[in-house]
């Protein structure tokens, strides 16, 4: 008899410890995602709304054209990142550009913000063919940038 | 001609498909109907015809021929051979074809042999693998037909995606779908043991080759695909949590979980519905693994041609199957009798823990990679990485792996804890040597230190299942279980060596100087361009010498393809037995520096052989007990025939 309720008790205690577990797993994530995940902005979005510097953030945009230059150590560069409003955010990246990395065309960029506003770029996402926009950019069009230009300029 | 007769065959295989389920369907009722009879046969079949059409396909892209709309726009006739052959099945279509061919002939495979269970259940698992068919078949056939012709021949093919023509990715993708295809007939068994109230463990023996199958070429091709990252992408990393690294971890995870508790099953008779679920949930996680990768709806360093369109399809046969079998398990579920019983400290609770953490890792990878598309609902755009996976993972790793040192040493039902004490005091305390040891040297991060303890006294443990046998007589899948273990150890020795102790020098150097990373002295001799079959390239030349010895010559490359037009980094390996250099050549300065970024991994190949001695394990495993079939199933049909000798007596 004892046995049988022994039994029937360990088997709860697995079914608690389990529940615990996978609740406990569930807490944790969306905690932690909350935390962790880092946003998306465009140069438009951090003008209006600057987030913390040092906070883990994704950048996308245009590549300003002509905006490109390599520091005197041969590896740093640094780039403006555009987008339809003409709202720019000079960027910093220090490694190798990814390949189909040119200026005019779209960038996706890991990294944070300094205190002057630079954006350090950790990492570069890398296009592995000229026909993939990342699908951050899809709804923006590639060449907004240069037609907004036009149109103020007309307009002048 | 060859382009029709395969999309016939095809057509005749869904055809088949369709009466497989019916006939299967029909049999469930009580008298046993003719067409029951069908279902075997037209299971064979339909593997004989997929196969055709998959020939038919190879064949296709063997002669190039330019008439055929899939060859167009995805092989060229400048390819070398192999890539051309590997055009196949590296698109959308002859992917998807390639899926259907290997589910119709694991179909077919287990209506030829698998005759231990009852007729009835084998007739219904047939056709939960028909249905699961009919939905590629339908897919394949109304929106991603391989053999459509073009109005015109093309005069020349468009090409493969350079970054694809590679040995190891022609060969990646299929080694993962041969893991999905095993879930799927996995899944299909325990859909036939649920209708037909048959959850046993001569269910649970069926169902493990498959399982086990699919956990080998899932293992495999993860460890092919992270080193292909690595090498390929250039950026010195083996795991990004990238979603599609996450859709192919996803149901590792799963299968893995769902191993363990087969075996439990199978050898106990517990754990009975659990499996079940495990069955239903790692079918789905490779589903939904095919659906993020297909559909291309979240961002992607391996993001290749998608379709929004495709990915629809797939969502909807996707929610059929889930929502389908999770309704089936809820209306059947009750039915399953709870199976024998144990106590928390036996084999099955170390196996149930491990369970537990396994599915809660699986909760929080898809948590991580679905959480883009939940807060994109809500017009958030974000992006989850390492520093959600990272922390989060560990605190479930960390403790599935330290019972994972010591669990296989529990014995099945009931155990006490003070009889494996011994063995536990020595896993930890080599466990605590090495962390001790590892403080000492210097300070790393806290995850890799804790990875090089876990994976020391992990290593250790393993082989002490082993300990006062005879290892001549040890059966092989207990061989099999410890070499798994141990590889489980060497890649998180890998890891964690790779994290804490790389060094990464990047710099812009003059030709005829050199950089200094680790102990490695690397000269740039000369940067040349060179060009290959259906590329053009930018090639340094470094002569790299470790610790002062003897120069290796490495060869980076920044190549340019002219079909179609791209540009690829190849990066350059020196391997060593305790690491390698990694070496990438970039841009030239104006000054006429070129850019170089090398970094020293130590260790970092213990990664991959780590994958490879999982999978040895599990082959081990399988043929182990493939082998103890196979003698029961002879010592079987000695009794029936020595019955019937007697008989005639």
């Amino acid at each position: 008899m004892s046995s049988v309720l022994k039994a029937k008790h360990q088997r709860l205690v697995l079914i608690i410890i389990a529940l615990i577990a996978i609740i406990g797993a569930g807490l944790l994530a969306s905690y932690a995602l909350r935390n962790e995940a880092s946003l998306f902005y465009t140069p438009d979005q951090i003008a209006a709304n600057p987030p913390a510097p040092g906070q883990a953030i994704r950048l996308g945009g245009m590549v300003q054209e002509g905006s490109l230059s390599t520091m005197a150590d041969g590896i740093t560069v640094s780039f403006t990142v555009t987008d339809k409003e003409s709202s720019t955010v000079p960027v910093r990246y220090t490694g190798i550009l990814p390949d189909l990395f040119v200026e005019g065309s779209g960038v996706v960029a890991d990294g944070r913000m300094d205190p002057d506003g630079t954006f350090i770029a950790d990492e570069l996402l890398a296009k592995h063919d000229e026909n993939y926009v990342p699908r951050e950019l899809q709804d923006m069009d590639q060449h907004s940038p240069d037609k907004t230009l036009e149109t103020l300029e007309s307009v002048t | 001609m060859i382009a029709e007769l395969g999309l016939a065959a095809l057509w005749l295989a869904a055809a088949l498909s369709a009466l497989q389920l019916l006939g299967g369907v029909l049999a469930q009722r009580k008298e046993a109907s003719e067409i029951a009879r069908l279902v075997r046969p037209a299971a064979i079949m339909q593997g004989v015809l997929a196969g055709f059409a998959f020939l038919m396909l190879l064949w296709l892209f063997y002669v190039t021929d330019l008439s055929v709309k899939l060859v167009a726009t995805n092989s060229h006739s400048a390819k070398p051979l192999v890539f051309k052959l590997a055009g196949a099945w590296g698109n959308h279509e002859g992917s998807m074809l390639l899926w259907v061919t290997v589910m119709a002939l694991a179909g077919g495979l287990i209506a030829l042999v698998e005759r231990r269970l009852p007729e009835k259940t084998m007739l219904a698992t047939l056709s939960a693998q028909a249905f699961v068919g009919l939905g590629f078949y339908a897919f394949l056939l109304l929106s991603s037909n391989p053999f459509e012709r073009l109005p015109q021949p093309a005069l020349e093919g468009i090409g493969l995606n350079p970054l694809l023509q590679d040995i190891g990715l022609a060969f990646h993708p299929p080694t993962l779908y041969f893991g999905y295809v095993g879930l799927s007939v996995a899944f299909s068994f325990a859909v036939g043991a649920l209708l037909t109230r048959q959850v046993n463990p001569n269910f649970a023996r069926a169902m493990r080759p498959w399982v086990l199958g699919a956990w080998i070429f899932l293992t495999l091709g993860i460890t092919a695909g992270s080193y292909w990252a690595y090498y390929e992408l250039g950026w010195g990393g083996w795991w990004f949590w990238d979603p599609v690294e996450n859709a192919s971890l996803m149901p590792w995870l799963a299968a893995t979980a769902l191993l363990h508790s087969v075996g439990v099953l199978a050898a106990r008779d517990a754990l009975r519905t659990w499996t079940i679920m495990l069955g239903v949930i790692a079918f789905s996680m490779s589903m939904l693994g095919t659906f993020l990768v297909r559909s291309g709806i979240l961002t992607s360093v391996h993001a290749f041609a998608v379709d929004p369109e495709r990915g629809s399809f797939i969502l909807v046969l996707l929610l059929l199957y889930i929502g389908g079998s999770l309704l089936l398990f809820a209306l059947r579920a009750n039915t399953v009798s709870e199976g024998e019983r144990f106590s928390v400290t036996s084999r099955e609770g170390a196996l149930v823990f491990n369970n537990v953490m396994l599915s809660a890792l699986l909760g929080i990878v898809l948590l991580g990679t679905l959480y883009p598309l939940l807060t994109e609902a809500f017009d958030v755009r974000v992006s989850v990485g390492p520093p959600y996976f990272n922390p989060v993972g560990a605190i479930f790793t960390i403790p599935m792996l330290l019972i994972m040192a010591v669990g296989p040493l529990l014995r099945w039902r009931g155990d006490s804890f003070a009889r494996i004490k011994n063995s536990v005091a020595i896993v930890a305390a080599i466990m605590l040597a090495v962390l001790a040891l590892v403080l000492i040297l210097g300070s790393y991060g806290l995850l890799p230190v804790l990875g090089l303890a876990v994976a020391a006294g992990l290593a250790v443990g393993s082989f002490l299942p082993l300990r006062g046998r005879n290892l001549m007589r040890a059966p092989l899948s207990l061989w099999g279980m410890v070499i798994a273990h141990f590889g489980i150890a060497v890649a998180l020795f890998g890891m964690a060596s790779e994290t804490a102790f790389s060094e990464e020098k990047l710099a812009a150097v003059p030709v005829g100087e050199s950089a200094q990373v680790g102990p490695w002295n690397v000269n740039l001799e000369q940067v040349a361009p060179v060009a290959g079959p259906n590329w053009t390239a930018i090639q340094g030349r470094l002569a790299a010498s470790y610790d002062g010895g003897d120069p290796v010559i490495l060869t980076p490359e920044s190549r340019n393809f002219w079909a179609p037009p791209q540009e690829t980094t190849e990066s350059t390996l020196a391997t060593r037995w305790n690491g390698q250099l990694y070496a990438v050549i970039g841009n030239q300065a104006a000054d006429g520096r070129w850019q170089l970024r090398l970094w020293w991994k130590p260790f970092v190949t213990f990664i991959w052989y780590g994958g490879i001695l999982i999978a040895l394990g599990g082959l081990l495993a399988l043929i182990g007990r493939l082998r103890t079939d196979l003698k029961r199933r002879y010592v079987k049909s000695r009794q029936a025939d020595r019955a019937k000798e007697a008989a005639a007596l």
